[in-house]
């Protein structure tokens, strides 16, 4: 039996080291934010579960309000739940094959 | 009411890049149970989807102190810790106040983690315990669980000629937390995202008392049968048909934060099912007699549910 010194601190993983992992790669789906159209609720930020939807939080232009700025592509599984959640409707879902073929252009 | 512009300026502290499924809800519930937080906040995962998703060797998604050790014994850590930190305070070791958060699936807390669940909150320890209730062992391959509800499709109750999913009724289990006398304890859904924050908020003070508890209602993927970004729109309609009523329970007094019945949005289950592939046996024609017997079951805890929170039944 182990004594009270030689008791293991099991694994250990400093916390958000998991910000380190894409898991962009999975997506099929790419969300494109309309910001033209967007009211900057929040909804999107709150309800994104892979963290995903960038802000700004305390926004000159939203008067001190956050504000959305874009996706954080490298962890966005497409899953579309910001589109689905947003009262306005000003984020579209395209493919994301789609997507890559503009991105090379640019 | 939340203000959620307010809320959002909160730091993140269940970040991206772990390997839960696209579209499953339960980080959304974790990460809001982490910002609704009003101290510094030490938490217990049990064995599940989000424990293990979120934290793969040798990377972790948490930005707080988080531990796990079994499944069985969610509870009995956060017990552990709350009174080594109680005894680090007196003897001047430390001097700091945390806040202890539990967040279990059902798995961990209807079944297998309700023994230490229970004694620790006999015991007086103060923690907030959240679960997110996918109604299966979604995790190893959607297993039954005793949050499944009636009728679904699992891998340990298939479908076949004779039996048509699973034969028992769902555990009704934020009312075993009713009998444990708690300050505080609600049952949420995350399509009514300020009453759940409301909720998580009202949890936490509740700990400076006693043990507190919130069930989150949080649709699987893959077990269900279900789209990717359908998670909030099923919660939802669980919320509409009754299948998962709001209601919090503060210092005995059952309240019904939203009655569907009230403003006429009220729909009938199969709006729910019919969504979802483990329920696709019952949209047959010959199996309309286990829709009415589905029907049949949600109605009656909802009228018991209305009796209790004071509503009268006879009217509508």
């Amino acid at each position: 039996m182990l004594s009270k010194q030689e008791i293991s601190t099991g694994a250990q993983a400093r916390g958000g080291s998991s910000e380190d992992f894409n898991t962009g790669s999975w997506r099929a789906l790419r969300p494109i934010i309309d910001t033209s159209k967007c009211i900057h609720c929040m909804l999107c930020y709150l309800y994104c579960p892979d963290n995903a939807v960038c802000i700004i939080k305390e926004s000159a232009k939203q008067n001190g309000n956050p504000e959305v700025t874009g996706v954080d592509l490298k962890h966005c599984k497409g899953c579309s739940i910001c589109s689905q959640v947003c009262p306005v409707h000003c984020i579209k879902m395209i493919p994301e094959e789609e997507a890559k073929k503009v991105d090379k252009k640019d | 009411m939340v203000n959620i512009k307010e809320f959002a300026k909160r730091e993140v502290k269940l970040v991206g890049g772990h390997r839960l499924c696209a579209g499953c809800p339960a980080p959304t519930i974790g990460k809001l149970a982490l910002m609704a937080a009003d101290k510094e906040v030490i938490v217990s995962s049990a064995t599940g989807c989000l424990e293990v998703s979120t934290t793969i060797y040798p990377y972790s998604a948490w930005k707080v102190p988080w531990m796990h050790t079994a499944f069985e014994n969610t509870a009995a850590n956060i017990a552990g810790v709350e009174t080594a930190v109680k005894v680090l305070n007196r003897k001047g070791i430390i001097k700091k106040d945390f806040r202890y958060l539990c967040i279990a699936g059902d798995g961990g807390t209807y079944d297998i983690g309700l023994q230490a669940l229970s004694g620790a909150i006999e015991r007086g320890h103060k923690f907030l315990y959240v679960c997110y209730d996918n109604e299966s062992y979604s995790n190893t391959g959607i297993q039954r669980s005793s949050a499944t509800p009636l009728f679904a499709n699992t891998t340990t109750d298939p479908v076949g000629d004779i039996r048509k999913g699973k034969q028992e009724l769902r555990k009704n289990f934020t009312e075993i937390m009713v009998a444990h006398n708690m300050k505080y304890i609600a049952q949420a859904a995350l399509s009514n995202i300020q009453d759940m924050i409301m909720k998580l908020e009202k949890g936490y003070k509740a700990t400076d008392h006693t043990a507190a508890f919130i069930n989150i209602f949080s649709p699987c993927i893959p077990g269900w049968g279900i789209h990717d970004g359908d998670a909030v729109m099923l919660s939802k309609i669980a919320v509409d048909t009754c299948f998962w009523p709001l209601y919090e329970v503060e210092d005995g007094q059952y309240k019904l934060n939203y009655n569907p019945e009230e403003s006429g949005k009220k729909i009938p289950i199969i709006e729910f099912l019919k969504l979802q592939s483990r329920f696709r046996h019952l949209l047959d024609p010959k199996n309309a007699d286990l829709i009415a017997e589905f029907q049949k079951d949600v109605d009656d805890r909802w009228d018991k549910l209305k009796k209790k929170c004071g509503i009268r039944t006879d009217l509508v």
